[in-house]
């Protein structure tokens, strides 16, 4: 496959120089000492690990040049047990380097394929194990066998079954129900639009029945992000500014990408940015995706007041919250 | 024989009648390894998992895999009486209350971050030297796999003490596998024991994080180095080494020594940075939940290019027949990233079936005198580059005072125009550095020392290079190109076709090089002065 060019002669291996530790008994010895101090310097390593350990308090700041404020007992135990094992690194590889030979030696290599006869032998009794095993002539055994290692493998996964329950249609459903209270989150408090200043953002989430303790898992639906903008500020068609209450915007705070808290408002340009992967939205436009990898805007939950001039959900969320699945209608 | 021989004689004695252990042995204890720093590579991640078992075995001592609620009373103040997860209060409690626990914890950090990193340095080196080649195509295989699965575990891990930013990784887990067409759902739902974050996902992964995939990298690691062992390692081409013999120092005692040595020297340095330098401090980040995220929200570096990649992807979703494909988080999630590893997996497959070469390699080559693989490394650098440029976005942008915006239209676009690029610049490289040898065999180094001769002329001195240099920039073979058959003798079309027309190019392509001197040339030139 190559050119095959006559590569110039090979000239062997040069020839091997001598180190001073090699000739010298005194640049030897000198060798010997360093290899015991890297060592030693280990020992000293430990004892120091060991002092921290044991007799510096744990609540002990000292000032050390670049870090600053720094706990000492952490610092010692620490810089103690690197020591106690770098220095033996230093101490054997020197030792290896000064004192032991050398010297380079060859060994020889062989073929990885084996020889010919070896094959041969190989496949001759390969072929005499499935002869008297009769697979070639036994068909039935074959198959049947087949058959059942395969369905074999079967029980394997059923009982993995009970790992979780089936989806149903839980991915549609949150705690938003037509007239919900939303609820301070943290402090659970109902609130009414006066107490949100325009420009002003509050997370929030539905008013739970009494006795019911919020989950984690009620959180990655149910929390919402309310917006106060002046009305005019709205570009929303008749239906969605609608969902508005005196320029009170809800939307789900969970982001249509991949889940994250879109957490970041930035006032001036009234944008919503998920820190995870900066899909921005603009809240304006009913949370209208302008940039980044999300492909759908952020749910908008329709609000309204109750008799007592609580903000309430006017109905539950339209689609599914959060990102994208298989069965998600949209 | 003093008593102390006495005492080894009879326990060796006692194993070998018992095992025959000393006619094995007396062939390894002198097994040669030839000597360069960059065999160093593969040793380190060796030895990260080794400091990845034992201080991890320290972490299980005290923390409690579970999501069950807590209010934690340690003696960390700002979270005092704040409701978490006992993984969460369990991590926070080895952190300050366990006296070594937050260094251990952050030599664990550490050893995983360099562990990763080890691997993929030793990765391209054997890439670039071509150590990949037949007969060591397995245990590249076992690589890209230590590989991936180093990845996984790597994530698995920094997602245990549930803290708000491992959390949103897991968040950001679930909806990728969420996107899976026709299963996600489902497989979300077994994953997590029902909605997300659930109550079982953190015990499930701890048993795959601390058992499952340890035991499988043991196994790995274990044939990984019995293949090196049995195959005898590669070495650099020079004078005396031939692909039939491996030049360096004997296993006992040099080996020993400086192997042995260097593994608590890579500890060593791991506790130094355990010791002084923090690392996920996670009591900053406070426990999870799902209606939270701190600003500047990022993966440990080796999934970075992969939160990149999801990060730029354009934002497409289709809705078909009543169902929903996510291809915004398919495509950079998932996609991709199994195009990269299956192709990586089969590179030493497709290179052989490239350059029809199907001899067996020890001797390792300079990457210049590939430059087709070495333009395709570059390449594949390039992209993984651009993706993990663009995971770090928002933090480029707060320290370059760049906008988000600036930068994903750059990755975006870079990630498509960048690499090919890349290929042709790297290519042009290689080729101009064996033009710079082939000058260097030829005319030997320039020394700088002007001369005039005695008619006025001025020339510079050139120093021949010695025997022992000209050998090792010549040493290597050439390719030649694969000439394209059309049809046979009898006029039979290549039933190859179209295959055969492909190789033909790629093997054109790998055939292009700067022809190296040849014997006569340099006779030619000798006498004659330069």
């Amino acid at each position: 496959m190559s050119s095959e060019l006559e590569p110039l002669a090979d000239p062997g291996l040069p020839e091997h120089i001598h180190r001073k530790a090699d000739t010298d008994p005194i640049a030897a010895k000198r060798a010997e000492r360093q290899v015991a101090v890297l060592f030693s310097l280990s020992a000293f390593g430990t004892v120091l690990f060991l002092f921290s350990f044991f007799f510096v308090d744990e609540d002990q700041f000292i000032f050390v040049p670049i870090m600053g404020s720094t706990n000492a007992h952490q610092l010692g135990i620490g810089i103690g047990m690197a020591m106690s094992l770098l220095f033996i690194g230093f101490g054997a590889v020197h030792w290896a380097k000064t004192l032991m030979p050398d010297q380079e030696v060859i060994a020889y290599r062989h073929e990885m394929r084996s020889e010919d006869s070896d094959r041969q032998d190989f496949v001759k009794a390969a072929k005499a194990g499935a002869e008297t095993a009769g697979l070639g002539r036994r068909p039935l055994i074959k198959r049947s066998l087949a058959a059942a290692a395969g369905l074999a493998g079967l029980p394997a996964i059923i009982l993995l079954r009970d790992l979780g329950p089936l989806p149903g249609n839980s991915l549609n459903e949150t705690n938003w129900k037509t007239g919900t209270r939303l609820v301070t989150d943290p402090g659970d408090r109902p609130i009414k639009a006066s107490d949100l200043e325009v420009g002003g953002v509050a997370q929030v989430m539905p008013a739970l029945a009494a006795g019911k303790k919020r989950t984690l898992e009620d959180i990655a639906k149910d929390a919402v992000l309310l917006i106060r903008l002046r009305p005019a500020e709205f570009q929303l068609d008749a239906e969605r500014l609608s969902w508005t209450h005196e320029g009170i915007i809800a939307f789900s705070k969970i982001c249509s990408h991949m889940g994250c808290a879109v957490a970041l408002y930035e006032q001036t340009t009234k944008h919503l940015l998920c820190p995870c992967h900066q899909s921005t939205f603009d809240v304006t436009r009913a949370a209208k995706v302008i940039f980044g990898p999300a492909a759908r805007p952020l749910p908008q939950l329709a609000i309204t007041v109750d008799s007592e001039g609580y903000l309430v959900a006017k109905q539950p969320f339209t689609e599914a919250v959060g990102p994208s699945f298989w069965e998600r209608k949209s | 024989m003093s008593a102390r021989e006495k005492v080894a004689a009879n326990v060796a004695n006692y194993v070998d009648e018992r095992t025959g252990a000393a006619s094995w042995m007396k062939k390894n204890l002198q097994k040669v390894f030839p000597d360069h720093w960059s065999f160093m590579l593969g040793e380190i991640a060796l030895y990260s998992f080794l400091i990845l078992l034992l201080s991890g075995t320290f972490l299980t001592f005290w923390f409690d895999p579970s999501m069950r609620h807590v209010v934690y009373e340690g003696s960390y103040q700002p979270l005092k009486d704040v409701e978490m997860s006992a993984a969460y209060a369990s991590t926070l409690h080895i952190s300050f209350d366990v006296r070594g626990g937050l260094l251990m914890r952050q030599i664990h950090h550490w050893a995983a971050l360099i562990f990763m990193a080890a691997i993929v340095v030793h990765l391209l080196r054997v890439f670039f030297t071509g150590a990949f080649r037949k007969p060591r195509e397995f245990n590249w295989i076992l690589g890209i796999a230590l590989l991936t699965l180093g990845i996984v575990e790597g994530f698995l891990g920094y997602s245990l003490p549930d803290d708000l930013l491992s959390g949103t990784g897991i968040r950001i887990a679930h909806a990728i596998i969420q996107s899976i067409p026709v299963v996600g759902t489902y497989l979300s739902f077994f994953a997590f024991g029902g909605a997300f974050p659930g109550e079982v996902f953190i015990p499930r992964i701890y048993i795959v994080h601390v058992l499952l995939l340890p035991g499988i990298f043991l196994a790995l690691i274990t044939v990984h180095l019995m293949l090196v062992w049995y195959q005898k390692h590669t070495q650099y081409p020079g004078p005396g080494r031939t692909e039939k013999n491996v030049v360096g120092y004997p296993l006992m005692p040099v080996y020993m020594a400086k192997a042995g040595g260097f593994f608590f020297i890579v500890f060593g340095i791991t506790a130094l940075l355990g010791a002084v330098a923090s690392i996920n401090p996670i009591w900053l980040y406070g426990p999870y939940t799902p209606g939270q995220i701190s600003a500047g929200s990022q993966p440990d570096w080796y999934m970075g290019w992969l939160d990149g990649l999801v990060r730029m992807a354009p934002p497409i979703e289709t809705y078909l027949f009543g169902y929903t494909v996510s291809w915004n988080i398919l495509i950079p999630g998932l996609i991709i990233p199994g195009i990269i590893f299956t192709g990586m997996a089969l590179y030493p497959f497709i290179e052989s079936w490239m350059t029809g070469d199907k001899k067996e390699h020890h001797l390792l080559d300079r990457p210049r005198n590939v430059p087709n693989r070495t333009a395709l490394g570059v390449m594949s650098l390039t992209f993984m580059l651009v993706a993990l440029i663009n995971g770090g976005n928002d933090i480029i942008a707060t320290h370059f005072d760049l906008t988000i915006n600036q930068i994903m239209w750059f990755s975006r676009i870079g990630i498509i125009v960048l690499p090919p690029l890349a290929f042709v610049i790297t290519k042009r490289i290689c080729l101009s550095l064996q033009r710079a040898d082939r000058e260097l065999v030829l005319h030997g180094k320039e020394t700088g020392r002007l001369v005039m001769l005695p008619h006025g002329e001025f020339i510079e001195v050139h120093e021949e290079l010695s025997a022992e240099k000209k050998y090792t920039l010549t040493q290597h073979q050439q390719p030649a190109a694969i000439a394209l058959v059309k049809e046979d003798a009898r006029g039979v079309l290549n039933p190859k076709g179209i295959r055969a027309k492909l190789q033909a190019r790629f093997s054109a392509a790998n055939a292009e090089n700067i022809a190296k001197p040849t014997p006569d040339e340099l006779k030619q030139l000798e006498g004659g002065h330069h």
